[in-house]
């Protein structure tokens, strides 16, 4: 297919403003010197005014951390991370001391989130969507709280939840990923600045869908955030998750780790549309996403649901997994990634059937574009006490242009005769019979293409949430842009 | 045999005393080609479970069991009957080799047709040194490969077929290695060459076939060309014993219009890996690699395979099937790749396996590496155990229990035999299968008469 004129300039376009959060807001910061070593970790727990125990197991993570090699099993290919060249916490100087509401808090954050589509009032007033925004190291506001609270929810700051219930974050926090666990979940753990606290008590239904959203905007920061959502005995959630960064030169790290629990009869959704900035066409800048998610089923008839749309970051690292301990628990995956230009993503899940009965489903997307790189790389490990437990796996790959790239790695190992594994991968392109059709009648080729994209995706597209549907859905066009030709 | 030794000097020092009697050590090419494997052996020592492509299986019989090279009476054992594929009925030409070395007595080799050459690989070097010099170590790579370099080393025999441009050989060749009947744990390397010239067309079964109950350590290598527009078909027997290590490597190359048709049945070996690595090198090459595996007791065995897609407009098939037992543990590690510009490549890939025990287990990693657009690939996987309404459904009509799940199983396996394009060679193998059934019954014999 020859480039016509249109294409070129929708590419060019595309260059020019394809990536619309990519502004900085101009605000005063206050940051931790740059570097890590032992006193930085000191500085930031006192920043939080955290207890001893937690910075002394944040310093048990920094110690084991040194001692562990850069994981080398992946596929992205990158240069080696320097720690020392990166400042590991940022915060907008107006949030030292602590606003008590949404009136109080800096209006130039405010503006930044409703600049990226998130009107912090308003959603007070309107939407029935709870909000924790974080910038940079910390959160700045989380909405409804008190509502939220009439029911018995916590919903906070994991910097607060420290404070306020510290039974709850010892007894939770590291226990589904060890400190131990990889890496980037290491440093995670000895630097993490805030994130998303969630208890659901027990029997309630959350009556609203808790989102947070996470935005870098300081230069040469990283950021990590911890999140931990715990849903007692026959609880219930949906929670969403979205984020952004601007457009810079240098990649910037993004480390977070998410915990899910679940107790008996307990469920909680959890959907992604991840949009850090990706970089530029040539690969300059745009976000590390290297991020641990993984969900215990402890209890019995539980279940986890992890929905993403993964469009940006340079580099995208991430398998949000979950451990069905429970018996007839489930655990679902479903995902759409799409690489263009130089992204490189590794991306995936594990479902590991520990209980009887457990069942899982994974349903992966992947649309590779331009020059970039994709992997899907799954495990599906069936335990030995695994009786009558099930697996279902599809993961089909598209391909647009002929110099990306689209790679399927999945692990199956089964210890049990009576539980079934089933496995299903393509690769292809985008249908020719497909794309002629849609143009003779008269649609121009990039929407056919991002129509036709759309279709594939629809599986997974149909498990988000309302809102967030209708925006990935909108993502997925954007992020092609450009690709045909 | 327990104390910790360290297994990749000890190879090394094993080298070093054999060197001198190794066939063909006064070419200085091949001694460089010794040399270099040795080094590269060294360098990379045995793979670890941090070696990705090893992750499901350790090398533990070569870290903890020392192999002494073979010696002369340990080749000239007495084999009373050879094992064979084919039955010695059907007058196929064959190849006998007994712990790494041929055995003229226990071959066949005189009504092989014009144009065809099948001969040890030291009887090829004394013969013509420089056609095997140009052939010899040309596709199966050492770098990365530390089992290839090992084996580069220590190569010491193995066959060397070679098929003539043009000659169509009717009969399948049978090469077979025999190994074990020692008193202590023996290595051996086999190397083997076959070289396909353009537009020849042949049929080869290699069985490996374990006597006894001793260990030894089979390092085999096998370097297959197949010229333009030539077919081979390589069958292939895995029947080690109970105590044998199994390790071969198989490197491929298929040029334009090729077809490639490989099967391998595993029913032995207390470890076994083989790694195929096939490379589509001309358009409108076509690879097929097949493959049936049934273990039993605390047996491992573990196939991998590589398919690189090269060029545009090739083709590739895969159907593997599994069968365990008791304790046993099985590994399809199955990797197609396409490499960039490779358009119009179409390749299929599927691994099924059946449970029959609650022990055993089973590691599947498919994997699709694509750099091209214009594809059509896909795999499937799938664990499971016995259809229990199948089962069912066979008791309801009379048939007992056991032999109800031997017809299950056979039909199972059998859908992975049916790609054996021979007859007479499926048919053997299915004999191997329903030999290898648990639970016996003269029935199931019978059944597979009919």
């Amino acid at each position: 297919m020859a480039a016509t004129p249109e294409t070129a300039q929708q590419v060019q376009e595309y260059a020019d403003d394809g990536y619309k959060y990519g502004f900085v807001t101009d605000i005063e910061t206050e940051s931790a010197p740059k570097g890590l070593n032992e006193d930085i970790i000191r500085f930031i727990s006192a920043k939080k005014k955290e207890p001893e125990w937690m910075l002394e197991s944040r310093l048990k993570a920094y110690r084991h951390w040194l001692t562990m090699p850069e994981p080398e099993w992946q596929k992205p290919d990158f240069p080696a991370i320097n720690y020392q060249d990166s400042y590991y916490y940022s915060a907008p100087k107006s949030m030292a001391d602590k606003p008590k509401s949404l009136d109080e808090v800096d209006p130039e954050l405010l503006a930044t989130y409703e600049k990226l589509g998130i009107p912090l009032q308003e959603q007070e007033r309107l939407a029935g969507v709870a909000v924790d925004a974080v910038f940079d190291s910390v959160s700045v506001a989380t909405t409804f709280k008190a509502k939220l609270e009439e029911v018995g929810v916590i919903f906070c700051p994991i910097s607060e939840a420290i404070e306020r219930c510290p039974d709850l974050v010892q007894k939770y926090l590291g226990s589904v990923v060890p400190y131990t666990d990889n890496k980037h979940a290491c440093l995670n753990a000895a630097v993490f600045t805030d994130g998303s606290f969630v208890f659901i008590p027990k029997g309630v239904r959350c009556p609203m869908e808790l989102s947070t959203y996470f935005r870098i905007n300081a230069e040469n920061t990283g950021q990590f955030e911890r999140t931990l959502i715990i849903a007692d005995e026959g609880s219930y959630v949906s929670y969403l998750e979205g984020c952004t960064a601007p457009m810079r030169d240098e990649h910037q790290l993004h480390a977070a780790v998410v915990e899910l629990i679940t107790l008996d009869d307990a469920e909680i959704k959890y959907s992604t549309v991840q949009n850090w900035y990706p970089g530029d066409e040539e690969g300059r800048g745009g976000i590390y996403n290297f991020v641990t998610k993984r969900g215990a089923c402890r209890g019995r008839n539980s279940k986890i649901s992890w929905t993403q749309v993964e469009t940006g970051s340079a580099i995208t690292w991430k398998y949000p997994s979950c451990i069905l301990q429970g018996e007839n628990s489930v655990g679902e995956f479903y995902s759409i990634a799409i690489t263009n230009n130089r992204q490189q993503a590794d991306t995936g899940t594990k479902m590991i059937h520990l209980g009887k009965n457990t069942s899982s489903r994974i349903i992966s997307k992947g649309i590779s574009a331009g020059r970039s790189d994709q992997t899907y790389r799954g495990l599906v490990r069936m335990g030995p006490k695994a009786n009558g437990a099930r697996n279902y796996t599809q993961c089909d790959s598209l391909l647009i242009g002929d110099t990306c790239g689209a790679h399927t790695v999945p692990y199956i190992e089964s210890k049990n005769k009576g539980a079934v594994v089933e496995h299903e991968a393509t690769t292809s392109k985008i249908s020719e019979d497909q794309l002629f059709y849609l143009r003779q009648r008269g649609i121009d080729e990039e929407a056919a293409v991002a129509l036709v994209v759309n279709g594939f995706c629809r599986d997974v597209l149909q498990q988000l949430p309302m809102e967030f549907a209708v925006e990935a859905q909108k993502l997925v066009g954007i992020s092609l842009e450009g690709s045909v030709g | 045999m327990s104390q910790k030794i360290n297994p990749v000097e000890n190879f090394v020092s094993g080298f070093e005393a054999i060197r001198a009697t190794l066939a063909g050590n006064d070419l200085p090419w091949l001694d460089s080609l010794r040399r270099s494997g040795i080094g590269q052996f060294e360098d990379i020592g045995l793979p670890g479970p941090k070696v990705e492509s090893w992750k499901y299986t350790r090398l533990r019989p070569l870290e903890d069991t020392t192999f002494r090279p073979v010696i002369l009476a340990d080749r000239e054992a007495y084999i009373d009957q050879v094992p064979t594929v084919l039955p010695s009925s059907s007058g196929c030409p064959r190849i006998v080799f007994v712990n790494g070395f041929m055995r003229s007595d226990l071959s066949c080799l005189d009504n092989l047709p014009e144009g065809v050459t099948v001969e040890s690989l030291g009887a090829a070097v004394a013969r013509d040194s420089e056609w095997v010099e140009t052939h010899l170590g040309r596709i199966g790579r050492l770098e990365g490969q530390p089992l290839v370099a090992l084996n580069t080393a220590m190569m010491n025999s193995g066959v060397v077929v070679h098929v003539q441009r043009g000659v169509v050989v009717e009969q399948p060749i049978q090469m077979i290695f025999i190994a074990g009947l020692t008193e202590e744990p023996v290595a051996c390397y086999p190397r083997n060459l076959i070289v396909m010239e353009e537009a020849s067309q042949a049929t080869l079964v290699k069985l490996h076939a374990g006597l006894g109950v001793s260990a030894y350590l089979a390092n085999a290598v096998t370097e297959v060309e197949v010229g333009d527009a030539a077919i081979l078909r390589h069958y292939r027997v895995q029947s080690e014993n109970i105590q044998a290590t199994h390790l071969g490597s198989l490197h491929v190359r298929i040029g334009q219009d090729a077809t490639y048709d490989g099967f391998g049945l595993h029913i032995g070996g207390r470890l076994s890996r083989t790694e195929v690595f096939a490379r589509l090198e001309g358009e409108g090459g076509h690879c097929a690699l097949n493959g049936a595996y049934l273990m039993k007791g605390r047996e491992h065995c573990d196939n991998t395979t590589v398919i690189e897609h090269v060029v545009p407009h090739t083709t590739c098939s895969e159907v593997f099937k599994g069968i365990l037992d008791d304790e046993s543990r099985g590994v399809f590690q199955g990797r197609i790749v396409v490499h960039k510009d490779a358009q119009g490549t179409d390749g299929h890939q599927s691994s099924n396996v059946l449970l029959l025990s609650d022990k055993a287990e089973m590691d599947a990693k498919p994997e699709l590496e694509i750099y091209a657009d214009d594809v059509k690939c896909s795999h499937g996987a799938t664990t499971g155990q016995l259809d229990e309404t199948a089962l069912f459904y066979l008791r309801s009509r009379g048939i007992p229990e056991a032999l109800a799940r031997n017809l299950l199983i056979q039909s199972f396996v059998a859908g992975a035999l049916d790609e054996i394009k021979v007859d007479t060679v499926r048919e053997a193998m299915m004999s191997k299968v329903v030999h290898w059934l648990p639970a016996k019954c003269f029935l199931a014999e019978e059944w597979t008469e009919e």
